[in-house]
Protein backbone atom coordinates (compact mmCIF):
# COMPACT_ATOMS: atom_id res chain seq x y z
CA UNK A 1 0.00 0.00 0.00
CA UNK A 2 1.38 3.39 -1.05
CA UNK A 3 1.99 5.79 1.88
CA UNK A 4 0.15 8.89 2.63
CA UNK A 5 3.78 10.66 2.10
CA UNK A 6 3.65 9.24 -0.98
CA UNK A 7 1.11 9.90 -2.61
CA UNK A 8 0.73 13.65 -1.54
CA UNK A 9 4.12 14.04 -3.23
CA UNK A 10 2.98 12.08 -6.70
CA UNK A 11 -0.24 14.73 -6.30
CA UNK A 12 2.12 17.59 -5.61
CA UNK A 13 4.08 17.27 -8.45
CA UNK A 14 1.57 15.94 -11.06
CA UNK A 15 0.16 19.15 -10.87
CA UNK A 16 3.06 20.78 -10.76
CA UNK A 17 4.08 19.24 -14.23
CA UNK A 18 0.60 20.05 -15.56
CA UNK A 19 1.05 23.85 -14.30
CA UNK A 20 4.42 23.70 -15.98
CA UNK A 21 3.61 22.26 -19.27
CA UNK A 22 0.55 25.04 -19.89
CA UNK A 23 2.82 27.49 -18.63
CA UNK A 24 5.45 26.67 -21.42
CA UNK A 25 2.52 25.86 -24.11
CA UNK A 26 1.42 29.02 -23.31
CA UNK A 27 4.83 31.05 -23.54
CA UNK A 28 5.96 29.55 -26.51
CA UNK A 29 2.45 30.41 -28.58
CA UNK A 30 3.21 34.05 -27.61
CA UNK A 31 6.80 33.47 -28.72
CA UNK A 32 6.53 32.41 -31.63
CA UNK A 33 3.58 34.27 -32.48
CA UNK A 34 5.79 37.94 -31.57
CA UNK A 35 8.58 36.60 -33.53
CA UNK A 36 6.38 35.51 -36.46
CA UNK A 37 4.43 38.79 -36.20
CA UNK A 38 7.70 41.27 -35.87
CA UNK A 39 8.95 40.14 -38.55
CA UNK A 40 7.60 42.17 -41.41
CA UNK A 41 9.00 44.86 -39.48
CA UNK A 42 12.52 43.93 -38.62
CA UNK A 43 13.09 41.44 -42.02
CA UNK A 44 10.91 42.81 -44.67
CA UNK A 45 11.38 46.41 -44.08
CA UNK A 46 7.97 47.05 -43.72
CA UNK A 47 7.36 50.86 -41.43
CA UNK A 48 4.50 50.75 -38.63
CA UNK A 49 3.06 53.68 -40.25
CA UNK A 50 2.55 51.49 -43.31
CA UNK A 51 0.77 48.70 -41.55
CA UNK A 52 -1.19 50.86 -39.39
CA UNK A 53 -2.15 53.69 -41.45
CA UNK A 54 -2.21 53.21 -45.27
CA UNK A 55 -5.56 50.94 -46.34
CA UNK A 56 -4.07 49.38 -49.66
CA UNK A 57 -3.99 45.39 -49.30
CA UNK A 58 -1.66 43.35 -51.95
CA UNK A 59 0.82 42.30 -49.86
CA UNK A 60 1.74 39.62 -53.18
CA UNK A 61 2.54 42.67 -54.93
CA UNK A 62 6.34 42.62 -56.38
CA UNK A 63 8.08 45.78 -55.86
CA UNK A 64 8.40 46.75 -59.14
CA UNK A 65 4.84 47.33 -59.12
CA UNK A 66 5.23 49.64 -56.00
CA UNK A 67 4.68 46.47 -53.47
CA UNK A 68 4.37 45.01 -51.10
CA UNK A 69 1.13 46.64 -49.90
CA UNK A 70 0.60 45.55 -46.28
CA UNK A 71 -2.05 48.32 -45.37
CA UNK A 72 -3.74 46.68 -42.24
CA UNK A 73 -6.09 49.98 -41.38
CA UNK A 74 -9.31 48.46 -43.18
CA UNK A 75 -8.81 45.56 -40.95
CA UNK A 76 -8.39 46.66 -37.63
CA UNK A 77 -11.04 49.60 -38.05
CA UNK A 78 -13.39 46.96 -39.67
CA UNK A 79 -12.65 44.41 -36.57
CA UNK A 80 -13.48 47.62 -34.23
CA UNK A 81 -16.61 48.56 -36.05
CA UNK A 82 -18.54 45.25 -35.97
CA UNK A 83 -17.28 44.63 -32.25
CA UNK A 84 -18.53 47.98 -31.03
CA UNK A 85 -21.35 47.58 -32.72
CA UNK A 86 -22.35 44.33 -31.94
CA UNK A 87 -21.72 45.12 -28.20
CA UNK A 88 -24.05 48.68 -28.99
CA UNK A 89 -26.61 46.20 -29.42
CA UNK A 90 -25.81 43.41 -27.26
CA UNK A 91 -25.08 45.09 -24.22
CA UNK A 92 -28.55 46.83 -23.08
CA UNK A 93 -30.29 43.49 -24.29
CA UNK A 94 -28.17 41.68 -22.46
CA UNK A 95 -27.82 43.43 -18.45
CA UNK A 96 -31.45 43.52 -18.84
CA UNK A 97 -31.53 39.88 -19.27
CA UNK A 98 -29.58 39.85 -16.30
CA UNK A 99 -31.83 42.57 -14.19
CA UNK A 100 -34.55 39.98 -15.00
CA UNK A 101 -32.69 36.98 -13.97
CA UNK A 102 -30.97 38.58 -10.70
CA UNK A 103 -33.78 40.56 -9.35
CA UNK A 104 -37.33 40.67 -11.05
CA UNK A 105 -38.05 37.02 -11.87
CA UNK A 106 -35.86 34.59 -9.83
CA UNK A 107 -38.41 31.80 -10.03
CA UNK A 108 -40.06 30.79 -13.06
CA UNK A 109 -37.96 33.30 -15.33
CA UNK A 110 -34.96 32.35 -14.78
CA UNK A 111 -35.72 28.45 -15.01
CA UNK A 112 -36.84 28.93 -18.65
CA UNK A 113 -34.00 32.02 -19.42
CA UNK A 114 -30.82 30.11 -17.66
CA UNK A 115 -31.00 27.07 -19.89
CA UNK A 116 -32.11 29.29 -23.06
CA UNK A 117 -28.91 31.18 -22.43
CA UNK A 118 -26.84 28.05 -21.68
CA UNK A 119 -28.02 26.52 -25.36
CA UNK A 120 -27.44 29.95 -27.35
CA UNK A 121 -23.64 29.42 -26.08
CA UNK A 122 -23.45 25.54 -27.00
CA UNK A 123 -24.72 26.58 -31.22
CA UNK A 124 -21.40 26.69 -32.64
CA UNK A 125 -20.17 29.85 -34.86
CA UNK A 126 -20.57 28.22 -38.17
CA UNK A 127 -24.30 27.28 -37.70
CA UNK A 128 -24.85 31.39 -36.96
CA UNK A 129 -23.11 32.18 -40.07
CA UNK A 130 -25.32 29.84 -41.88
CA UNK A 131 -28.25 31.54 -40.54
CA UNK A 132 -27.03 34.83 -41.10
CA UNK A 133 -26.24 33.93 -44.75
CA UNK A 134 -29.62 32.40 -45.35
CA UNK A 135 -31.77 34.46 -43.60
CA UNK A 136 -30.56 37.64 -42.57
CA UNK A 137 -28.55 38.43 -45.55
CA UNK A 138 -31.44 38.51 -47.78
CA UNK A 139 -33.47 39.98 -45.19
CA UNK A 140 -31.20 43.45 -45.04
CA UNK A 141 -30.68 43.02 -49.17
CA UNK A 142 -34.63 42.56 -49.48
CA UNK A 143 -35.90 44.98 -47.14
CA UNK A 144 -33.23 47.46 -45.61
CA UNK A 145 -31.06 48.35 -48.52
CA UNK A 146 -27.12 46.98 -50.00
CA UNK A 147 -26.44 44.04 -50.80
CA UNK A 148 -26.71 42.22 -48.10
CA UNK A 149 -23.34 41.10 -46.90
CA UNK A 150 -22.65 44.14 -44.63
CA UNK A 151 -21.30 45.73 -41.30
CA UNK A 152 -24.88 45.60 -39.77
CA UNK A 153 -25.69 41.83 -40.55
CA UNK A 154 -21.91 41.31 -39.14
CA UNK A 155 -22.88 43.18 -36.02
CA UNK A 156 -26.21 41.28 -35.66
CA UNK A 157 -24.59 38.07 -35.53
CA UNK A 158 -22.05 38.40 -33.13
CA UNK A 159 -24.59 40.50 -31.26
CA UNK A 160 -26.41 37.16 -30.77
CA UNK A 161 -23.24 35.27 -29.87
CA UNK A 162 -21.71 37.69 -27.44
CA UNK A 163 -25.25 38.00 -25.60
CA UNK A 164 -25.14 35.18 -23.56
CA UNK A 165 -21.58 35.90 -22.30
CA UNK A 166 -23.24 39.28 -20.97
CA UNK A 167 -26.23 38.31 -20.23
CA UNK A 168 -24.42 35.04 -17.77
CA UNK A 169 -21.62 37.42 -16.12
CA UNK A 170 -23.73 40.40 -15.54
CA UNK A 171 -26.58 37.75 -13.86
CA UNK A 172 -23.67 36.31 -11.55
CA UNK A 173 -22.33 39.87 -10.59
CA UNK A 174 -25.77 40.75 -9.71
CA UNK A 175 -26.67 37.80 -7.49
CA UNK A 176 -23.24 38.31 -6.10
CA UNK A 177 -24.56 41.52 -3.94
CA UNK A 178 -25.11 41.47 -0.60
CA UNK A 179 -28.82 40.70 0.00
CA UNK A 180 -28.86 43.58 2.93
CA UNK A 181 -27.66 46.41 0.80
CA UNK A 182 -31.05 45.73 -1.19
CA UNK A 183 -32.55 45.60 2.23
CA UNK A 184 -31.64 48.69 3.33
CA UNK A 185 -32.54 50.47 -0.29
CA UNK A 186 -36.09 48.75 0.41
CA UNK A 187 -36.18 50.04 4.21
CA UNK A 188 -35.89 53.72 3.31
CA UNK A 189 -38.86 53.66 1.38
CA UNK A 190 -37.69 53.04 -2.06
CA UNK A 191 -39.16 51.53 -4.81
CA UNK A 192 -37.97 48.14 -6.21
CA UNK A 193 -36.95 49.40 -9.29
CA UNK A 194 -34.98 52.51 -8.07
CA UNK A 195 -32.87 50.18 -5.66
CA UNK A 196 -32.59 47.76 -8.88
CA UNK A 197 -31.61 51.16 -10.74
CA UNK A 198 -29.46 52.89 -8.25
CA UNK A 199 -28.34 50.52 -5.51
CA UNK A 200 -28.10 47.11 -7.28
CA UNK A 201 -26.73 47.81 -10.75
CA UNK A 202 -24.15 50.05 -9.79
CA UNK A 203 -23.14 48.16 -6.93
CA UNK A 204 -22.44 44.92 -9.80
CA UNK A 205 -21.03 47.38 -12.51
CA UNK A 206 -17.47 46.00 -12.01
CA UNK A 207 -19.06 42.41 -12.90
CA UNK A 208 -21.31 44.38 -15.50
CA UNK A 209 -17.87 46.10 -17.52
CA UNK A 210 -16.02 42.68 -16.58
CA UNK A 211 -18.91 40.80 -19.08
CA UNK A 212 -18.70 43.55 -21.54
CA UNK A 213 -14.83 43.60 -21.61
CA UNK A 214 -15.01 39.99 -21.98
CA UNK A 215 -18.22 39.74 -24.81
CA UNK A 216 -16.02 42.38 -26.48
CA UNK A 217 -12.75 40.39 -26.49
CA UNK A 218 -14.84 37.49 -27.92
CA UNK A 219 -16.22 39.76 -30.73
CA UNK A 220 -13.03 40.54 -32.28
CA UNK A 221 -11.54 37.04 -31.67
CA UNK A 222 -14.40 35.32 -33.54
CA UNK A 223 -13.90 34.69 -37.00
CA UNK A 224 -16.02 32.42 -39.06
CA UNK A 225 -19.61 33.09 -38.28
CA UNK A 226 -18.35 37.22 -39.28
CA UNK A 227 -16.46 36.05 -42.40
CA UNK A 228 -19.87 34.48 -43.61
CA UNK A 229 -21.84 37.87 -43.95
CA UNK A 230 -19.91 40.65 -43.45
CA UNK A 231 -18.91 40.58 -47.28
CA UNK A 232 -15.04 40.50 -46.98
CA UNK A 233 -14.44 44.00 -49.10
CA UNK A 234 -11.04 45.45 -48.30
CA UNK A 235 -12.41 48.96 -47.36
CA UNK A 236 -12.68 51.26 -44.76
CA UNK A 237 -16.08 50.93 -42.66
CA UNK A 238 -17.60 53.75 -43.69
CA UNK A 239 -21.43 52.74 -44.01
CA UNK A 240 -23.46 50.14 -41.94
CA UNK A 241 -25.22 48.77 -45.21
CA UNK A 242 -21.26 48.04 -46.66
CA UNK A 243 -19.43 45.03 -47.17
CA UNK A 244 -16.29 45.25 -45.18
CA UNK A 245 -13.47 43.35 -43.75
CA UNK A 246 -11.78 41.89 -40.38
CA UNK A 247 -8.58 41.17 -39.08
CA UNK A 248 -9.92 37.54 -38.33
CA UNK A 249 -11.57 36.79 -41.71
CA UNK A 250 -8.06 38.26 -43.51
CA UNK A 251 -6.30 35.44 -41.32
CA UNK A 252 -8.51 32.44 -42.31
CA UNK A 253 -8.93 33.61 -45.77
CA UNK A 254 -5.48 34.11 -47.14
CA UNK A 255 -3.31 31.57 -44.60
CA UNK A 256 -3.78 28.79 -46.81
CA UNK A 257 -2.85 30.16 -50.16
CA UNK A 258 0.20 32.08 -48.75
CA UNK A 259 4.04 30.84 -48.31
CA UNK A 260 6.22 30.67 -45.16
CA UNK A 261 8.83 33.14 -44.83
CA UNK A 262 7.27 35.34 -47.44
CA UNK A 263 5.85 38.94 -47.23
CA UNK A 264 1.72 37.77 -47.39
CA UNK A 265 2.43 35.28 -44.88
CA UNK A 266 4.23 37.32 -42.46
CA UNK A 267 2.04 40.12 -42.92
CA UNK A 268 -0.84 37.85 -42.06
CA UNK A 269 1.19 36.81 -38.74
CA UNK A 270 1.21 40.54 -38.08
CA UNK A 271 -2.19 40.53 -37.88
CA UNK A 272 -2.35 37.64 -35.57
CA UNK A 273 0.11 39.33 -33.11
CA UNK A 274 -2.04 42.68 -33.12
CA UNK A 275 -5.07 40.12 -32.37
CA UNK A 276 -2.86 38.72 -29.29
CA UNK A 277 -2.32 42.50 -27.99
CA UNK A 278 -5.84 43.09 -28.06
CA UNK A 279 -6.55 40.28 -26.10
CA UNK A 280 -4.07 41.24 -23.54
CA UNK A 281 -5.28 44.92 -23.45
CA UNK A 282 -8.71 43.69 -22.88
CA UNK A 283 -7.19 40.85 -20.02
CA UNK A 284 -5.68 43.82 -18.18
CA UNK A 285 -8.78 46.16 -18.30
CA UNK A 286 -10.51 42.85 -16.57
CA UNK A 287 -8.18 43.10 -13.91
CA UNK A 288 -7.79 46.46 -13.39
CA UNK A 289 -11.61 46.34 -13.18
CA UNK A 290 -11.65 43.63 -10.33
CA UNK A 291 -9.11 45.10 -8.69
CA UNK A 292 -11.46 48.17 -8.35
CA UNK A 293 -13.83 46.07 -7.57
CA UNK A 294 -12.02 44.74 -4.75
CA UNK A 295 -10.59 47.20 -3.63
CA UNK A 296 -14.13 48.92 -2.77
CA UNK A 297 -15.40 46.03 -0.86
CA UNK B 1 11.60 12.34 -10.42
CA UNK B 2 10.90 16.34 -10.22
CA UNK B 3 13.04 17.20 -13.02
CA UNK B 4 12.21 14.13 -14.86
CA UNK B 5 8.56 15.45 -14.90
CA UNK B 6 9.18 18.63 -16.02
CA UNK B 7 11.91 17.53 -18.54
CA UNK B 8 8.76 15.55 -19.97
CA UNK B 9 6.79 18.74 -19.66
CA UNK B 10 9.13 21.02 -21.71
CA UNK B 11 9.66 18.05 -24.30
CA UNK B 12 5.43 17.34 -25.11
CA UNK B 13 5.40 21.41 -25.23
CA UNK B 14 8.35 21.34 -27.90
CA UNK B 15 7.20 19.34 -29.73
CA UNK B 16 3.76 21.52 -29.77
CA UNK B 17 5.58 24.44 -30.54
CA UNK B 18 7.64 22.59 -33.36
CA UNK B 19 4.25 20.67 -34.99
CA UNK B 20 3.06 24.99 -34.86
CA UNK B 21 5.77 25.57 -37.08
CA UNK B 22 5.58 22.47 -39.13
CA UNK B 23 1.82 23.67 -39.77
CA UNK B 24 1.19 20.05 -40.26
CA UNK B 25 3.19 17.25 -40.57
CA UNK B 26 2.73 14.46 -42.52
CA UNK B 27 4.80 10.27 -42.54
CA UNK B 28 7.71 10.23 -44.79
CA UNK B 29 6.74 6.96 -47.39
CA UNK B 30 8.61 3.89 -46.65
CA UNK B 31 8.37 2.03 -50.05
CA UNK B 32 10.48 -1.03 -51.41
CA UNK B 33 10.99 0.12 -55.25
CA UNK B 34 10.94 -2.91 -57.72
CA UNK B 35 13.98 -3.48 -60.45
CA UNK B 36 12.17 -2.82 -63.82
CA UNK B 37 8.99 -0.83 -62.60
CA UNK B 38 10.23 2.05 -65.03
CA UNK B 39 7.47 1.73 -67.80
CA UNK B 40 3.79 1.52 -67.23
CA UNK B 41 2.59 2.14 -63.44
CA UNK B 42 3.76 -0.45 -60.51
CA UNK B 43 1.32 -1.54 -58.59
CA UNK B 44 3.42 -3.68 -56.38
CA UNK B 45 4.75 -1.31 -54.27
CA UNK B 46 3.95 -0.76 -50.70
CA UNK B 47 4.13 2.43 -48.53
CA UNK B 48 2.11 5.76 -47.63
CA UNK B 49 2.25 9.15 -48.83
CA UNK B 50 0.90 12.50 -48.55
CA UNK B 51 -0.40 14.74 -50.69
CA UNK B 52 -1.89 18.19 -49.83
CA UNK B 53 -2.38 21.74 -51.70
CA UNK B 54 -4.90 22.71 -54.58
CA UNK B 55 -8.51 22.88 -53.47
CA UNK B 56 -9.46 22.48 -57.32
CA UNK B 57 -7.02 19.28 -57.87
CA UNK B 58 -7.99 17.77 -54.54
CA UNK B 59 -11.56 16.04 -55.92
CA UNK B 60 -9.30 14.34 -59.11
CA UNK B 61 -6.45 13.31 -56.99
CA UNK B 62 -9.04 12.02 -54.26
CA UNK B 63 -10.55 9.59 -56.80
CA UNK B 64 -7.52 8.79 -58.52
CA UNK B 65 -5.68 8.07 -55.37
CA UNK B 66 -9.10 5.68 -54.16
CA UNK B 67 -8.53 3.47 -57.77
CA UNK B 68 -4.72 3.56 -57.35
CA UNK B 69 -5.34 1.95 -53.95
CA UNK B 70 -7.97 -0.55 -55.18
CA UNK B 71 -5.33 -2.00 -57.44
CA UNK B 72 -2.35 -2.16 -54.84
CA UNK B 73 -3.71 -2.87 -51.68
CA UNK B 74 -0.51 -1.73 -49.68
CA UNK B 75 -0.07 1.57 -50.75
CA UNK B 76 -1.77 4.14 -48.56
CA UNK B 77 -1.98 7.71 -50.16
CA UNK B 78 -3.78 10.60 -47.96
CA UNK B 79 -4.78 13.76 -49.67
CA UNK B 80 -5.90 16.79 -48.20
CA UNK B 81 -6.88 20.43 -49.37
CA UNK B 82 -5.01 23.62 -47.67
CA UNK B 83 -4.71 25.37 -50.80
CA UNK B 84 -2.21 25.82 -53.37
CA UNK B 85 0.17 27.91 -51.42
CA UNK B 86 0.20 25.53 -48.68
CA UNK B 87 1.04 22.76 -51.37
CA UNK B 88 3.89 24.11 -52.27
CA UNK B 89 5.55 25.28 -49.11
CA UNK B 90 5.08 22.15 -47.57
CA UNK B 91 7.01 20.32 -50.55
CA UNK B 92 9.20 22.95 -50.44
CA UNK B 93 10.05 21.76 -46.94
CA UNK B 94 9.58 18.68 -47.43
CA UNK B 95 7.24 17.61 -45.27
CA UNK B 96 4.65 16.49 -47.83
CA UNK B 97 5.38 13.43 -50.64
CA UNK B 98 3.33 15.69 -53.70
CA UNK B 99 2.93 19.34 -53.20
CA UNK B 100 -0.77 20.36 -55.71
CA UNK B 101 -0.69 24.02 -57.16
CA UNK B 102 -2.43 25.51 -59.49
CA UNK B 103 0.31 27.93 -60.26
CA UNK B 104 3.82 27.54 -61.24
CA UNK B 105 6.44 27.24 -57.79
CA UNK B 106 8.07 29.66 -59.38
CA UNK B 107 4.60 31.89 -59.29
CA UNK B 108 4.13 31.54 -54.89
CA UNK B 109 8.26 30.63 -53.95
CA UNK B 110 10.85 32.68 -54.23
CA UNK B 111 13.77 30.75 -56.95
CA UNK B 112 15.48 29.08 -54.01
CA UNK B 113 12.69 27.74 -52.12
CA UNK B 114 11.68 26.33 -55.67
CA UNK B 115 15.13 24.83 -56.18
CA UNK B 116 14.80 21.26 -56.77
CA UNK B 117 11.13 21.13 -57.10
CA UNK B 118 9.91 18.53 -60.33
CA UNK B 119 6.85 19.65 -61.98
CA UNK B 120 4.49 17.38 -63.14
CA UNK B 121 1.61 18.65 -64.74
CA UNK B 122 -1.40 16.38 -64.61
CA UNK B 123 -4.43 18.22 -65.90
CA UNK B 124 -5.63 21.42 -67.14
CA UNK B 125 -8.66 22.84 -65.66
CA UNK B 126 -10.23 26.17 -67.63
CA UNK B 127 -12.16 29.12 -65.53
CA UNK B 128 -15.48 30.84 -66.46
CA UNK B 129 -16.81 34.04 -65.71
CA UNK B 130 -20.21 33.40 -64.11
CA UNK B 131 -23.00 35.69 -62.95
CA UNK B 132 -26.14 35.31 -61.20
CA UNK B 133 -29.13 33.35 -62.78
CA UNK B 134 -30.93 37.57 -63.11
CA UNK B 135 -28.45 38.61 -65.41
CA UNK B 136 -29.64 39.65 -69.06
CA UNK B 137 -26.01 39.84 -70.23
CA UNK B 138 -24.46 36.78 -72.00
CA UNK B 139 -21.14 38.04 -73.40
CA UNK B 140 -18.58 40.34 -72.48
CA UNK B 141 -15.74 41.30 -74.13
CA UNK B 142 -12.40 41.19 -72.07
CA UNK B 143 -12.31 44.94 -72.49
CA UNK B 144 -15.58 44.93 -70.80
CA UNK B 145 -14.60 42.05 -68.64
CA UNK B 146 -11.61 44.07 -67.23
CA UNK B 147 -13.55 46.90 -66.79
CA UNK B 148 -15.60 45.56 -64.52
CA UNK B 149 -12.93 43.92 -62.37
CA UNK B 150 -11.47 47.69 -62.40
CA UNK B 151 -14.71 49.29 -61.24
CA UNK B 152 -14.56 51.47 -64.36
CA UNK B 153 -17.89 49.72 -65.01
CA UNK B 154 -20.66 49.26 -62.05
CA UNK B 155 -23.98 49.09 -63.99
CA UNK B 156 -24.87 45.89 -66.05
CA UNK B 157 -26.67 48.65 -68.58
CA UNK B 158 -23.44 49.77 -69.50
CA UNK B 159 -22.40 46.45 -71.13
CA UNK B 160 -26.27 45.89 -72.56
CA UNK B 161 -27.54 44.38 -69.89
CA UNK B 162 -30.95 46.21 -67.48
CA UNK B 163 -30.27 48.85 -65.16
CA UNK B 164 -29.02 46.80 -62.10
CA UNK B 165 -25.22 47.46 -59.95
CA UNK B 166 -22.52 45.18 -60.44
CA UNK B 167 -21.97 43.41 -57.47
CA UNK B 168 -17.95 42.04 -58.32
CA UNK B 169 -17.05 39.31 -55.89
CA UNK B 170 -13.39 37.78 -55.56
CA UNK B 171 -11.23 35.40 -54.72
CA UNK B 172 -8.77 36.29 -51.88
CA UNK B 173 -5.22 37.88 -53.30
CA UNK B 174 -3.13 34.96 -52.56
CA UNK B 175 -6.00 33.01 -54.38
CA UNK B 176 -4.36 30.46 -57.58
CA UNK B 177 -7.69 31.02 -59.15
CA UNK B 178 -7.83 34.67 -58.77
CA UNK B 179 -4.20 34.86 -59.91
CA UNK B 180 -5.00 32.65 -63.37
CA UNK B 181 -7.89 34.88 -63.82
CA UNK B 182 -6.21 38.13 -63.04
CA UNK B 183 -3.44 36.95 -65.33
CA UNK B 184 -5.36 35.85 -68.23
CA UNK B 185 -8.76 37.63 -68.65
CA UNK B 186 -7.59 41.04 -66.84
CA UNK B 187 -4.29 41.05 -68.70
CA UNK B 188 -2.81 41.53 -65.07
CA UNK B 189 -4.55 44.47 -64.30
CA UNK B 190 -5.05 45.24 -60.96
CA UNK B 191 -8.44 45.15 -59.72
CA UNK B 192 -9.63 47.94 -57.63
CA UNK B 193 -10.16 48.10 -53.91
CA UNK B 194 -12.72 47.81 -51.90
CA UNK B 195 -15.46 47.30 -54.72
CA UNK B 196 -15.50 43.49 -54.36
CA UNK B 197 -17.05 41.35 -51.85
CA UNK B 198 -14.45 38.68 -51.08
CA UNK B 199 -15.45 34.80 -50.51
CA UNK B 200 -12.89 32.34 -49.88
CA UNK B 201 -13.94 29.51 -51.77
CA UNK B 202 -15.46 27.64 -54.72
CA UNK B 203 -18.24 26.33 -52.97
CA UNK B 204 -18.41 29.99 -51.25
CA UNK B 205 -18.71 32.02 -55.00
CA UNK B 206 -21.00 30.04 -56.04
CA UNK B 207 -23.46 30.41 -53.61
CA UNK B 208 -22.88 34.03 -53.08
CA UNK B 209 -23.23 34.54 -56.96
CA UNK B 210 -26.48 32.75 -56.70
CA UNK B 211 -27.63 34.42 -54.04
CA UNK B 212 -27.10 38.20 -55.04
CA UNK B 213 -28.23 40.00 -57.52
CA UNK B 214 -26.41 41.31 -60.39
CA UNK B 215 -23.42 39.81 -59.24
CA UNK B 216 -20.09 38.51 -61.03
CA UNK B 217 -17.26 36.67 -60.33
CA UNK B 218 -15.25 33.53 -61.88
CA UNK B 219 -15.21 29.39 -61.10
CA UNK B 220 -12.90 26.80 -62.22
CA UNK B 221 -15.08 25.53 -65.45
CA UNK B 222 -15.09 21.70 -64.01
CA UNK B 223 -17.27 23.28 -61.10
CA UNK B 224 -19.83 26.28 -62.73
CA UNK B 225 -20.62 23.91 -65.38
CA UNK B 226 -21.62 21.49 -62.99
CA UNK B 227 -24.04 24.07 -61.03
CA UNK B 228 -26.94 25.14 -62.45
CA UNK B 229 -27.53 28.14 -60.12
CA UNK B 230 -24.83 30.40 -61.77
CA UNK B 231 -24.26 31.29 -65.31
CA UNK B 232 -21.39 30.94 -67.74
CA UNK B 233 -20.65 34.44 -69.65
CA UNK B 234 -18.94 33.93 -73.68
CA UNK B 235 -15.59 35.66 -73.41
CA UNK B 236 -15.14 38.00 -76.37
CA UNK B 237 -18.18 35.39 -78.11
CA UNK B 238 -15.62 32.29 -76.97
CA UNK B 239 -17.89 30.25 -75.09
CA UNK B 240 -15.94 28.84 -72.26
CA UNK B 241 -16.00 24.78 -72.94
CA UNK B 242 -13.15 22.26 -72.90
CA UNK B 243 -13.02 22.16 -76.27
CA UNK B 244 -12.48 25.88 -76.95
CA UNK B 245 -9.70 25.61 -74.60
CA UNK B 246 -7.92 22.88 -75.90
CA UNK B 247 -7.34 24.68 -79.39
CA UNK B 248 -6.46 27.49 -77.84
CA UNK B 249 -9.92 29.97 -78.68
CA UNK B 250 -10.34 30.73 -75.17
CA UNK B 251 -7.64 31.71 -72.95
CA UNK B 252 -8.55 31.59 -69.38
CA UNK B 253 -7.26 28.16 -67.83
CA UNK B 254 -4.29 26.96 -65.83
CA UNK B 255 -2.36 23.89 -65.33
CA UNK B 256 -2.92 21.64 -62.30
CA UNK B 257 0.63 20.67 -61.03
CA UNK B 258 1.60 18.12 -58.83
CA UNK B 259 5.38 19.16 -57.50
CA UNK B 260 8.05 16.25 -55.82
CA UNK B 261 10.90 17.63 -54.14
CA UNK B 262 13.73 15.91 -56.80
CA UNK B 263 13.19 13.02 -58.78
CA UNK B 264 9.71 11.02 -57.52
CA UNK B 265 10.41 7.35 -55.60
CA UNK B 266 8.85 4.57 -55.16
CA UNK B 267 4.71 4.88 -54.43
CA UNK B 268 5.07 8.84 -55.20
CA UNK B 269 6.29 7.27 -58.31
CA UNK B 270 3.96 4.89 -59.38
CA UNK B 271 1.28 7.33 -58.19
CA UNK B 272 2.38 10.16 -60.25
CA UNK B 273 3.17 8.06 -63.00
CA UNK B 274 -0.68 6.78 -62.79
CA UNK B 275 -2.24 9.94 -62.67
CA UNK B 276 0.01 10.79 -66.14
CA UNK B 277 -1.46 7.34 -67.67
CA UNK B 278 -4.32 5.87 -69.78
CA UNK B 279 -6.58 4.78 -66.47
CA UNK B 280 -6.97 8.32 -65.19
CA UNK B 281 -8.05 10.09 -68.49
CA UNK B 282 -11.75 9.39 -68.18
CA UNK B 283 -11.82 10.16 -64.75
CA UNK B 284 -10.38 14.17 -66.04
CA UNK B 285 -12.93 14.43 -68.43
CA UNK B 286 -15.36 12.86 -65.80
CA UNK B 287 -14.77 15.68 -63.93
CA UNK B 288 -14.55 18.53 -66.07
CA UNK B 289 -10.35 18.94 -66.36
CA UNK B 290 -8.96 18.67 -69.22
CA UNK B 291 -5.86 15.75 -70.15
CA UNK B 292 -3.16 17.45 -70.91
CA UNK B 293 -2.28 15.88 -74.09
CA UNK B 294 -5.10 16.87 -75.84
CA UNK B 295 -4.30 20.39 -75.54
CA UNK B 296 -3.25 22.27 -78.79
CA UNK B 297 -1.53 24.99 -77.07
CA UNK B 298 0.82 25.03 -74.58
CA UNK B 299 2.26 27.61 -72.32
CA UNK B 300 5.35 28.30 -69.76
CA UNK B 301 6.04 29.85 -66.16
Amino acid sequence: MVSVDVSNKIGKYTTFACAILIITITMSIILLITYKGLAIFTRDGVSLKNFFLTTKWNPDATPAEGGPFVGAAPFIAGSVAVSLLALLFSAPLGIGIAIFMAEISTGWGCKIMQPVIELFVGIPSVVYGWIGISVLVPFIRNHIGGMGFSLLAGAIVLAVMILPTIASVSTDSLRANPADIREGSLALGVTRWQTILMVMVPAAMPGILTAIVLALSRAFGEALAVQMVIGNAIRMPTSLLGPMHTMTSIITMEMSDTVMGTVSNDVLWTIAFMLLFISFIFILLIRTINRGRTAMR
Amino acid sequence: MFSGRRGLGLALSVVLAGSILLTGCASKSQTSPTPGSSSGVDFTVSGSITTAGSSALQPLVEQAANQFMQKDSNAKISVQAGGSGTGLAQIAQGSIDIGNSDLFAGEKLTSAQAAGLVDHKVCVVGFATVVNPGVTVDNLTKQQLQQIFTGKITNWKDVGGSDQQITVINRPTSSGTRATFKKYALDGLEEAQGIALTQDSTGAVAKTVAGTPGSISYLALSYASSNNTVKMLKLDGVDPTNDNITSGKYPIWSYEHMYTKGDPQGLTKAFIDYMAGDEVKPLIQQLGYIVGSDMKVSRNS
